[in-house]
Parts: C-alpha cells; sequence; structure tokens
C-alpha cells in the first residue's frame, strides 16, 4: 500500500495555479503516477523526474525499486526522502577492483547505517541485493527482525557474515521467496542455517548455497524442496551427492535453473540411468551450473536436459575439449556459456559449430596462469572459431595467453554487435604474438567496429594510440578497464575528452599522472566514479581535484606511512552525501 | 624464498643493486621505494632481462616531458633503469589482503630517495602467503635493448590481484587441480594444501588440508572423527544402503583392520595405498583421498610398492 502524498498538487484549471501547474500535464496526479508506475527502466525514471516538478513528484512516489550503484553517492536519508514507497533496494559498495584484493578490508560500504534508516522509512522493504558490501551477522538479524514483508535476499561479493546470520534470515524471514548467496567472503561455520527455515516453509522460489562449504542436513533440504512448489532456482553446494540431486530433481521436476552439487561419486548403471531421467523430467530447465569435479561418466547423464538449454555455466568445471564437444553437440539453442581454459582451442571450435545462438562467452583460466609453465589455455584460434560460428555474440569476457591484432579485427568483423568486449592477455604487455607490436590495432577495430560497445577491458602492449581510437570511436562507451598500458597522460585524456557516456574508469598500472587527471575534472561530475592506483597521481594533484570539484569525493588509501606525495590508489565519485562519514584511518578523503 | 621485488626507476639508487640479490630484504619485509623526478616517465616494456626466468615486465623510466606523446621505439631505447612489479599475487586464503602492489609511479623531484618502509608489505608478504615460485632477485642495472618478446615467459612475477579473477574463482581453482595437471604439486602451496575425501558409500565429501596434519596417525584419527558418523546409522536416513549400528571404535577397527584402506590419488592419477611413502611425499603428490572397500583395493599394493621402487 502506497503512502498518501502530502501535499496535493493545486487544481491545474483552478485560475489560482501558477505557470507551472498550467504548463504541466492536465492529467490528475493520480493518473499520471499510474501511468508511471509502469515504468521499469532506471534510465527512463530518471528522464521523466527531469521534464517538471509534477512529473518528478509523480516519479519518485511510484518508484518502488532503487538501484545505488555506489553506496557513498547517496546517504539513506536522502534517498528515502526522495523516494518513501520503496520496496526493493539494489546496492553496490566498494570498487571493483576490491573483487582483486586491491581495496584493503575494513574499507567500508557497511549496511547496516542503510539498515537502519530503512528500518523506519521503508518498513515494508521486500527486497535487498547487495554486490561488494560489508554485511555483519548483527545487521543479518536486523534485517530478519525488522521487515515483516522482507522476501529476497541477494548477496554477491560481500564480507563480514558468516552462516550464523544467514541462520537469521531463514529463521525469522515467514515471506522469504529468495535467498541467493553467491561468491562472499563468508564465515562458513556449519550448514545448520538451512535447517533453520520453519517446517511448513513453502515460499521459496529461488535457493542458492552453492558457494558455501559446510554440509547441510539432506533431510531439511528434502523437506523444503518438497514444500515450496514455487521453487524455480536450486543451486546446491558441493557436498550435495548425486544421489541426493536426483532425488531433490524428482521432487521439483519444474525447476528453471539446477546448480549442480558434487559429481566425484562413481554411479551405478541404475543410479546413471536414474538421475538421467530426473533431469530429462525437467522440463522447464534453462540454467545449468555447478560441475565441479566433472567427469566424463557424469555428463552423458545430463545430455536430455540441455535441449532448453540457454545458460550452461561450466566456469568450475575442468572439462577437456572432447568433453565439451560431446555435450554442446545436445545445446542447441545456447545463448550464454561460461567454461574454463581447459577447454582449450578445440573446445572453443566445438562452441563455434554448436551453437549458433550463442550471445555471450566467458572464458576464465583453469589453473593460476602464474604457476603454470605450460601454456596451457586458449588462443586466438579459440576466439576466431567462436566468432565465425556465433555471430550473435555481443558479450564476450576472455582469458588468454596469447592474442594477436589480426585476430581481433577478424573477431569484430565477424561479430560487430559487441556490447561487451573484456580481452584479458594475461601476462601484462604482452604485444601481439606474430608481429610483436603492439596490440593497437585490435582495440582500434573493437572500437571502430562495434558502435554499440558499452563496455571494454584492455590488455597486452598497448601505447596512448589505443587510448586515441577508444577517445574517437567508443562513443557508447559506459565502462572502461585498463591495466599495464598507455604511454603517457595524453592516452588517459583523449579517453576522458572523447568518450561522452563514460560513467565508470578503472585504471591500474599505467603511466597517467597529474596531467591527465586534471585534463577534464569536470567530467568526473558525469561518471559514477574513477579508480587510478599504480599511476602517477601525486596528492598535490589529487588535492587540486578536490579543490576544483567540491561535490566530487576524492579519496586516496594510502597504505604506505612514509610516502607522502604519491597517491597509491585514487578513488573519486561523484556524490550529494559529502563526504564519507564512516572512513578508516587509510582512507584520506581531500 | 619468495623476495618481494622492488621498484627501482632509473637505478640510480645503488642501494637497491645488492639488496636485491638476497633475501634480507625480504625478511625485513620493507621494501625500497627510490623516490624520483616527479616527471617520470614508465617506458614500455617491450624487453625482457636475458637473465631473468620469470618475465616480468622490464620498463625503462625515460625523463620526458609529462603530455608528450611517445611512440612505441621510444620507449625501448634509453631507458637505464627498469621497473619491476612486486606483490603477493594469489593468496587465496587472504581475501582483501590490500594492494601490496608498489606500482610504478612518479616520485618526489629532489630525490627524496629514502625507503619507503610499509607495514602492510610484513604481513602481505610472508612465504606462507606467496604460495608459488619463487622470482629470482634481478639486477637492476643493464640496460635492456632487446627487441620485444615475441612469446609469454615462462615464469611470471606475482601481481596482486592480476589476472582479475575473483578471489572466490581463485580460491576454486587451488582446490580442484586440472585433469591433466602435470605440475599440480606447488600449486597448492604452503599455505593450505586441501584435498578432497570421500569414503564409499558415504554421502558426502569432506576435504581436509593436509598441512595441518605431521603425520599419517593424526591424518588416520582425524578422518576417523569425520568419518564415524556415516557409520552411526544415519547412513540410512539419507537413502544409503544402512550400515549396522557402529561406533567409532568399530570405524577405527575398520581402518586399521580389513574392511576399509585408506587410498590417494597422486599427480600421476594412480590410486595409492595411503602409507606406503614418507609423509612429506605423500603431501607433495597426493591430489585426493578415498576411504575404499578392501575388496575394491586389491591390487592396489603392489603397485605402490613398484611405483616406489621405480621412484627410487
Amino acid at each position: 500500500m502506497n503512502l498518501k502524498r502530502k501535499n496535493p498538487n493545486p487544481d491545474p484549471s483552478s485560475p489560482d495555479s501558477d505557470e507551472s501547474t498550467q504548463l504541466s500535464s492536465p492529467f490528475p496526479d493520480e493518473v499520471l503516477e499510474r501511468v508511471l508506475s509502469l515504468l521499469n527502466s532506471r534510465k527512463d525514471r530518471n528522464s521523466v523526474s527531469l521534464v517538471c516538478k509534477d512529473w518528478y513528484d509523480a516519479e519518485r512516489w511510484s518508484r518502488t525499486h532503487v538501484f545505488i550503484g555506489n553506496c557513498y553517492s547517496v546517504s539513506p536519508e536522502i534517498l528515502t526522502r526522495r523516494f518513501p514507497n520503496i520496496r526493493s533496494v539494489t546496492l553496490k559498495g566498494k570498487p571493483r577492483f576490491s573483487d582483486f584484493d586491491l581495496v584493503p578490508p575494513k574499507w567500508g560500504a557497511c549496511v547496516h547505517s542503510w539498515l537502519l534508516v530503512f528500518a523506519t522509512k521503508y518498513h515494508f522493504l521486500e527486497a535487498l541485493r547487495l554486490k561488494r558490501m560489508t554485511v555483519s551477522d548483527e545487521s543479518l538479524k536486523f534485517l530478519a527482525l525488522s521487515f515483516p514483508n522482507f522476501k529476497a535476499l541477494s548477496l554477491l561479493s560481500c564480507d563480514g557474515f558468516s552462516t550464523d546470520g544467514l541462520a537469521s534470515i531463514t529463521t525469522h524471514c515467514k515471506n522469504l521467496t529468495e535467498l541467493d548467496i553467491q561468491e562472499n567472503d563468508i564465515d562458513d561455520k556449519s550448514g545448520k542455517w538451512l535447517s533453520c527455515f520453519p517446517e511448513n516453509f513453502m515460499s521459496l522460489e529461488v535457493l542458492n548455497f552453492a558457494n558455501l562449504n559446510s554440509d547441510v542436513n539432506f533431510e531439511a533440504l528434502e523437506r523444503l524442496v518438497s514444500w515450496c512448489k514455487s521453487l524455480k532456482v536450486l543451486k546446491v553446494n558441493e557436498n550435495i551427492t548425486l544421489e541426493q540431486l536426483q532425488r531433490l530433481l524428482v521432487l521439483a521436476p519444474h525447476l528453471r535453473e539446477v546448480g549442480t552439487g558434487s559429481l566425484l561419486q562413481e554411479l551405478t548403471p541404475r543410479q546413471h540411468s536414474e538421475l538421467k531421467s530426473a533431469f530429462s523430467n525437467c522440463k522447464n530447465l534453462n540454467i545449468l551450473s555447478g560441475f565441479t569435479e566433472v567427469t566424463s561418466i557424469f555428463l552423458p547423464v545430463l545430455y536430455p536436459a540441455c535441449t532448453n538449454l540457454t545458460f550452461l555455466n561450466l566456469s568450475y568445471a575442468v572439462l577437456q575439449s572432447d568433453e565439451l564437444s560431446n555435450l554442446l553437440i545436445h545445446c542447441p539453442l545456447l545463448q550464454r556459456l561460461w567454461v574454463l581454459d581447459s577447454v582449450e582451442d578445440e573446445g572453443l571450435e566445438a562452441v563455434g559449430s554448436n551453437c549458433p545462438l550463442l550471445e555471450e562467452l566467458r572464458v576464465f583460466p583453469a589453473s593460476d596462469p602464474h604457476e603454470d609453465e605450460i601454456v596451457h589455455g586458449v588462443t586466438e584460434i579459440g576466439f576466431l572459431a567462436v566468432s565465425y560460428g556465433c555471430k550473435k555474440l555481443h558479450y564476450v569476457l576472455y582469458f588468454c595467453r596469447r592474442m594477436t591484432n589480426a585476430a581481433v579485427t577478424t573477431i569484430v568483423q565477424n561479430c560487430p554487435d559487441f556490447t561487451h568486449f573484456r580481452l584479458c592477455i594475461m601476462n601484462p604487455r604482452q604485444p601481439d604474438y606474430q608481429t610483436g607490436e603492439p596490440m593497437d590495432e585490435a582495440f582500434g577495430a573493437v572500437v571502430k567496429t562495434c558502435t554499440k560497445l558499452r563496455r571494454l577491458a584492455v590488455s597486452g602492449l598497448l601505447t596512448d594510440l589505443t587510448f586515441e581510437y577508444i577517445g574517437k570511436y567508443a562513443k557508447n562507451l559506459e565502462t572502461l578497464s585498463v591495466a599495464f598500458a598507455g604511454s603517457s597522460d595524453w592516452g588517459m585524456e583523449c579517453v576522458l575528452k572523447g568518450c561522452p557516456k563514460l560513467r565508470k574508469l578503472e585504471i591500474r598500472d599505467c603511466p597517467f599522472g597529474n596531467a591527465a587527471l586534471l585534463s577534464s575534472f569536470r567530467k568526473y561530475e558525469s561518471m559514477r566514479s574513477l579508480w587510478m592506483s599504480g599511476c602517477k597521481v601525486t596528492m598535490n594533484g589529487c588535492r587540486l581535484l578536490a579543490q576544483e570539484m567540491p561535490r566530487l569525493n576524492v579519496e586516496v588509501i594510502k597504505e604506505c606511512g612514509n610516502d607522502d606525495c604519491q597517491a597509491d590508489k585514487l578513488y573519486v565519485y561523484r556524490s550529494v552525501a559529502g563526504p564519507r562519514k564512516d572512513a578508516p584511518p587509510f582512507v584520506l578523503t581531500l | 624464498m619468495s623476495v618481494p621485488l622492488e621498484h627501482d626507476y632509473i637505478g640510480l639508487s645503488s642501494e637497491a643493486v645488492p639488496s636485491m640479490e638476497g633475501s634480507e630484504r625480504s625478511s625485513s619485509g620493507g621494501l625500497n621505494l627510490n623516490l624520483k623526478a616527479t616527471e617520470l616517465r614508465l617506458g614500455l616494456p617491450g624487453s625482457e632481462s636475458p637473465e631473468r626466468d620469470n618475465g616480468v615486465g622490464v620498463l625503462k623510466s625515460l625523463l620526458v616531458v609529462s603530455g608528450a606523446k611517445r611512440g612505441f621505439s621510444d620507449a625501448i631505447d634509453g631507458g637505464s633503469g627498469k621497473w619491476v612489479l612486486s606483490g603477493n599475487g594469489g593468496s587465496e586464503a587472504e581475501l582483501g589482503k590490500g594492494g601490496n602492489l608498489f606500482s610504478p609511479r612518479g616520485v618526489n623531484g629532489g630525490g627524496k630517495g629514502g625507503g619507503c618502509e610499509c607495514n602492510n608489505q610484513n604481513t602481505g608478504l610472508g612465504s606462507p602467503v606467496q604460495k608459488d615460485g619463487v622470482v629470482p632477485p634481478q639486477s637492476p642495472k643493464p640496460l635492456q635493448e632487446k627487441k620485444p618478446q615475441l612469446s609469454a615467459p615462462a615464469a611470471k612475477a606475482q601481481v596482486v590481484g592480476w589476472p582479475p579473477i575473483r578471489s572466490f574463482r581463485k580460491n576454486s581453482m587451488a582446490t580442484h587441480s586440472p585433469k591433466n595437471d602435470d605440475d599440480a604439486e606447488g600449486k597448492l602451496g604452503s599455505g593450505c594444501l586441501y584435498v578432497k575425501v570421500s569414503m564409499d558409500g558415504a554421502p558426502y565429501l569432506r576435504k581436509v588440508d593436509l598441512k595441518t596434519y605431521g603425520s599419517y596417525m593424526e591424518l588416520s584419527s582425524a578422518l576417523e572423527k569425520m568419518f564415524s558418523c556415516f557409520t552411526i546409522g544415519q547412513c540410512s536416513s539419507h537413502g544409503v544402503p544402512s550400515r549396522d549400528g557402529l561406533n567409532e571404535s568399530r570405524l577405527m577397527d575398520l581402518l586399521s583392520g580389513s574392511e576399509y584402506v585408506l587410498t590417494y590419488e597422486d599427480k600421476d592419477g594412480d590410486w595409492m595405498l595411503v602409507g606406503d611413502v614418507p609423509w612429506e611425499m605423500f603431501t607433495d603428490s597426493c591430489k585426493r583421498l578415498r576411504i575404499m572397500k578392501s575388496s575394491e583395493a586389491i591390487g592396489l599394493a603392489p603397485r605402490a610398492m613398484e611405483k616406489c621402487k621405480n621412484r627410487n
């Protein structure tokens, strides 16, 4: 139930109304709100709110979901003041490079202060999705107890909590529909949280505990699955055996998304056929994941289930090329595929041959690239093969050990619709292995050909020319990730001056200094954030930026006591909330 | 031991040279950053030092006016120093260790020269954390005039947060060693050595950290505790063919007696009986453990013996 608006607008037809209301739409507010409530896109809503004051008001009253890309860009007070009827919040915290250990622990992004405000202002909050936030068990307990309608919790890449916190959620949230715990730095004490669901609990639709390691009580899980008739997503952890998985599938053949447990057991022929039959009875199955410790013997069990697969996540499965090939033959409708580079180029050739509808491909390294003396993995050959066979490809994340300019040029000619092109040549500053030249022309081809490009990550040996290309051609670029690249400040300047839609720029270990940083300082207000680490900016440069742009938070993470002049890690972001009040000592706000 | 590499932009600091050779620097835990002129330009690496086998990108440092464009070829010649990466790389257990990477950057004019002692470095770079290859110390002196290296160097220096893989995934890489991996040994590093333990008929798998045990006895008693629950009637509720109600001592009898044997899969993919080789050799080569029914383990013992003989 929506809170009523406190100050209805004056009647537009009244002669006393001012010009603004005369110019505004003749609809009553309720109609306008109703119409606007049908808008779901953030961008549309933001545009709507800029039309006029009436529309701003109507929009803010009708918004039920809010997305905050940087938790420090706004305060909970400001948020709740503007949007009184929020039911669902998505909050992102730390800079993305914190995923790669570049941000020290206890940096911030604690959700608790948000929850305190939400408890009073958003009493009917239903959904909370957090990414890279610090969440404590106390916060989870507070969440579980403060929101009687709470339904959906999703934690991705968060830290600071333990399975005790999850137990609070499962114990107290009577209406829980979604519990999605992914890739967090969690203190995994026990699987008891699963047993805390009440006896007749029926509402769960999404359960993902694939990344938790502790054993759960299988009886409790079985009961949960059999009672929750609306369960659509079930991703179990490694401790669930194949036999147990089979029983769960039999209880829930309506599942859309399944994450398998451990595949290490050997199956008797009877078990094998039972499992195969259980999978094939899952007629709605679109998404498969899990597959840790997969064996060739297991894979055929899946074949009947693959007919309708749109997303196959094999990124924890060390498969060989023939195993992948045999599997993909059965996946004609595949749109998204995540694999490890253990499948090598031959495996990717199979992708090209069997998956004409493929739109997204992610290839992760199977082994720590620092360790591996032997050059396994994928090369430009695999990528080329995919591009020849998968014309609809528009999202790629590709970790490889070598690449050439020619290959990338051909790839984007084959697939000109790339929106996300993230290429990681794993050895920093590696040139085109055939010509010895920098990889400038490769990324030049990408930005020239792929006019819809929104996200780009570059790697390999790159000079300023790459950035000239980016600035000149990448007019739709929103996110750019740069590492070990560039020759001078000019590179960064080109990007800042040339990419009108740039929102996130993250740079590490590049020769960009104060001149680059300050070349377009007004630009940063149109962006969500800028990260620069291991570059050449100095504290003075950062102070200058902070002076010129008071509405930016210019933060330097200092880890080295004696070195006062270098700005080790710089994080700049726009904010209406002012400087952080919770900054730890190593974060200096300038 | 692993040596934290230093940044030495121009090689003007002579103290960097000898101290990089030894491990004293790592033991002191400090990093000497030689701070040079602000407008220090990093040259493109292009070349790798010939004597180096860890393939760290070598940069020439040039003093160039900021803002000027530099061609690729300019960068190769003329440099007189190098830039070396430091870091503690994929230490999976330590999420958020916090960028111990000291990257190249402009330095103060006037050569403040002093070292930059960083406390974080102490915690970040200990030998337990550095889980893999030693990066041999380099001499910063010689000019690198080689043409760009055309192939990836064999071994790479550790760089924090590179390649950009989430810590979670890195942890998984460490515990699930690739099947055709010839160099699983050492991959798991000195920090922890998790291997999976399965027991025939048990519904769960467990993981144990072999580093926490010092002998077969310790491992064996830990496993007994871990798996005793499966033999105490609980199995029947999981749909596994139920066993007779057994208690811990019976399990111990089982393990030390004839019904079950403890086996492991080694680096070559062969299944061997646990206990045949010295403990250290076992932890080095063990990839996975399995508590196997003795009836299935017939034939293992002779192979193990043969293999030992072949290795000796």
